[in-house]
């Protein structure tokens, strides 16, 4: 009973620990489907973040604070835009600036603005994300097994984390049953084709850069309204990164992408749990070991010895029409 | 592949454009200052006067120059390949294990310049290994070398931190750094070479492993310009297909520019771990990988160009400690900014102000000959 605990106790933390992976995961999904590359997830919800507490702490509403994390991600997301699909300069490059630029604007304005060391105030109230009780959480506390599973492990999460597990159907179902889901990944596979059909790839991918920017934004938005309670500078801490590592772990495709979200959340959350506890069978694991596996495993999926990683066709392509 | 753009002077193409860029990202640095409440006039004084106002200034610049020099270089050859290396930052990392090696075994043996070759070798050839596994992953593999580069990177900062605190430390000592290096441990100061302008270096850092990336640079110009290696590089980086049907091996290209690359990038180790610091601490590289994306781009991959940014950016980051004193609410992360929006305009968005400056030009010349046919008339 008692490993059994622990364990629900392992898994809740995994849960909360790779929602910021699953939004960010499926905001670089929707670009890298559409053909463009993505490296400056991790700005984006740094930036997100710090809008979010920025906004909460200074308005007190945890929605304003949201409204904001979306705007600012949004716009970092139509400078990517602008830089990848209109002056077709290289995509990767343009994430990298991203990426530098917001960790360094991040830190310089939260210190003007609020002097706290590049933090924001901490957040109370109503300016931050609450825990949601599902309901009969309480009743079905004391039952064995189905209690624990119900009342810890599913109920008690933020709203956010709802919806970041109900946009991976949602997702699912925009790219896989709609027909701007259809475009959408027409245009990252054979612009050209989508081009000659009268469609316009360039609005077409700079929806989907938009998409990204939306998600992305839900992303920093949870960390600094919900996991923790106001902006700490450089608090997405690669998590961008560990994201992107998720959707290429995912082969690109949004329910995979849950589940690799998950498998690097519950590491994350075990080699918290593990600091100082032996392992049995293995004996001591290095923190720095559990810390580096989710970048191996992506690295060993990679290069093709689990399956093989295929990214869209037309990735990091910048479309030039034909004249 | 069809150049979208109009052709323009060779020093417009390389001297025009790249300092509008260049402008452009100061002028949003600018705004940021000014956004942040302050002069940003007075912060381009300070910047100024802290890079370049006493000898001991100047020596820091051309310090953290040095590192850059390494790391520029680093990111340019694998440019130069259509290969974008952003693991610098890991291999720099991982290099200084060659340097830390050969100090702890040398340094109460040999005088530095005995110790010095070791530690080249070693930096080289760590840097070189961690660049060696994505190099050979992209080109036997097919795995993309931006990400396997990426993932490189936070690997090596986690297999640092475990060799830092377990393995490299001395007994007894809680810092996570290795001991202290003896005198063969440590570079000398080019202490003579600003003395020559009349300059005193006072604490600077500034060191010979300088001259040693000026060598660097000339030896890559000769590399990417003057070997036939170079040629097939260049071929490769420019067109895929054209290298592939002149019988060059695109893996063994891959994989040997991304050792160079690797190598470039941890000889970069010396210059803080010999050359500084005389011991190798948690987290000694800094970013300078980071900051060597930028470098790259803004000198446009030619070690000419390489060798001035490595010194503007030198400046800023001298400069920046100076205007983080002076004005507080500017800390030095104005850096990351700069460095950022160097990338964004001098890289991802290079082409934005051609298509107008082309224009500019096409009216040029087109009313030149008409001036001279209305004198002749």
């Amino acid at each position: 009973m008692d490993f059994f605990l622990s364990l629900v106790a392992i898994l809740e933390s995994t849960i909360r620990l790779s929602v910021p992976l699953l939004f960010a995961a499926l905001a670089g999904l929707f670009t890298e489907r559409a053909g463009v590359f993505d490296i400056g997830l991790e700005g984006k919800m740094l930036g997100a973040a710090f809008a979010a507490g920025a906004v909460a702490a200074v308005t007190g509403s945890v929605w304003l604070g949201l409204a904001a994390g979306i705007l600012v991600s949004v716009a970092l997301s139509l400078v990517h835009g602008y830089a990848a699909i209109t002056q077709r300069g290289s995509q990767i490059v343009s994430g990298v600036a991203i990426n530098f630029i917001v960790a360094g604007a991040t830190v310089i304005l939260g210190e003007a603005w609020f002097r706290q060391g590049g933090r924001t105030p901490a957040l109370s109230g109503s300016a931050r994300f609450q825990t949601i009780d599902l309901p009969f959480a309480d009743a079905l506390r004391g039952v064995p097994i189905i209690g624990p599973i119900y009342s810890e492990l599913l109920s008690g999460h933020f709203l956010l984390t709802y919806l970041a597990f109900a946009m991976v159907p949602l997702t699912w179902w925009v790219l896989y049953r709609t027909r701007f889901g259809l475009r959408l990944r027409a245009v990252g596979e054979n612009p050209g084709a989508v081009d000659t059909a009268g469609i316009s790839v360039v609005w077409m991918r700079y929806r989907a850069v938009i998409c990204c920017g939306i998600l992305t934004g839900f992303a920093g938005a949870y960390l600094s309204l919900a996991m923790t309670a106001g902006f700490v500078k450089g608090m997405t801490a690669g998590k961008g990164y560990i994201a992107l590592a998720a959707l290429i772990f995912a082969k690109w495709r949004p329910v995979n992408v849950m589940f690799a979200c998950l498998l690097f959340g519950f590491l994350d959350a075990l080699s918290i749990r593990l600091q100082g506890n032996p392992l049995p069978l293995i004996g001591q694991v290095p923190v720095q070991f559990m810390q580096a596996l989710p970048y191996l495993l992506t690295v060993i999926l990679l290069a093709g010895f689990i399956g093989k990683a295929i990214p869209p066709k037309a990735g990091g392509v910048p479309y030039v029409k034909e004249r | 592949m069809s150049n979208p753009y109009a052709k323009l002077p060779v020093w417009v193409d390389y001297g025009l454009i790249p300092l509008i860029n260049l402008l452009v990202a100061f002028l949003v640095a600018g705004l940021v200052v000014l956004l942040v409440g302050e002069n940003p006039l007075n912060a381009a004084y300070y910047m100024i006067t802290g890079a370049f106002g006493r000898g001991e200034y100047l020596g820091f610049t051309l310090y953290y120059a040095t590192t850059f020099i390494f790391t520029g270089l680093s990111v340019a050859v694998a440019f130069h390949a259509g290969l974008f290396n952003i693991g610098s930052e890991g291999q720099a990392y991982i290099g200084g294990i060659g340097v830390a090696l050969a100090c702890l075994w040398l340094d109460r043996v040999l005088p530095w310049y005995g110790v010095l070759p070791l530690a080249m070798i070693g930096a080289a050839f760590f840097g070189a290994l961690w660049a060696f596994l994505p190099g050979w992953l992209q080109a036997k593999r097919g795995s993309h070398i931006v990400i396997t580069t990426i993932m490189f990177n936070f690997i090596a900062a986690s297999l640092m931190v475990y060799l830092l605190t377990r393995v490299l430390k001395p007994m007894g000592s809680m810092a996570p750094q290795t001991r202290t290096f003896d005198a063969g441990g440590q570079l000398p100061k080019l202490d003579w070479l600003m003395g020559l302008f009349g300059l005193n270096i006072g604490n600077a850092p500034f060191n010979i492993s300088f001259l040693l990336a000026l060598a660097a640079a000339f030896g890559c110009w000769v590399l990417i310009w003057r070997t036939r290696f170079g040629f097939e590089m260049r071929t490769m980086g420019h067109s895929p297909s054209a290298a592939r049907y002149a019988g060059i091996s695109e893996s063994r290209i891959t994989i040997i520019v991304m050792m160079i690359s690797g190598a470039l990038a941890g000889l970069m180790a010396l210059n803080p771990i010999m050359g500084e610091q005389a011991r190798m601490q948690l987290d000694f590289v800094q970013g300078a990988g980071f900051v060597g994306i930028a470098v790259a781009l803004m000198g446009r991959s030619h070690p000419a160009g390489i060798i001035p940014a490595a010194i503007l950016f030198g400046m800023l980051y001298q400069g920046g400690a100076e205007i983080a004193f002076e004005m507080p609410a500017i800390s030095r992360d104005m850096i990351v900014i700069i460095q950022g929006l160097v990338i964004l305009f001098a890289g991802a968005l290079e082409n934005m102000f051609r298509p107008a400056i082309g224009r500019f030009f096409a009216g040029l010349t087109a009313r030149a000959p008409a001036a001279r046919q209305a004198k002749g008339a």
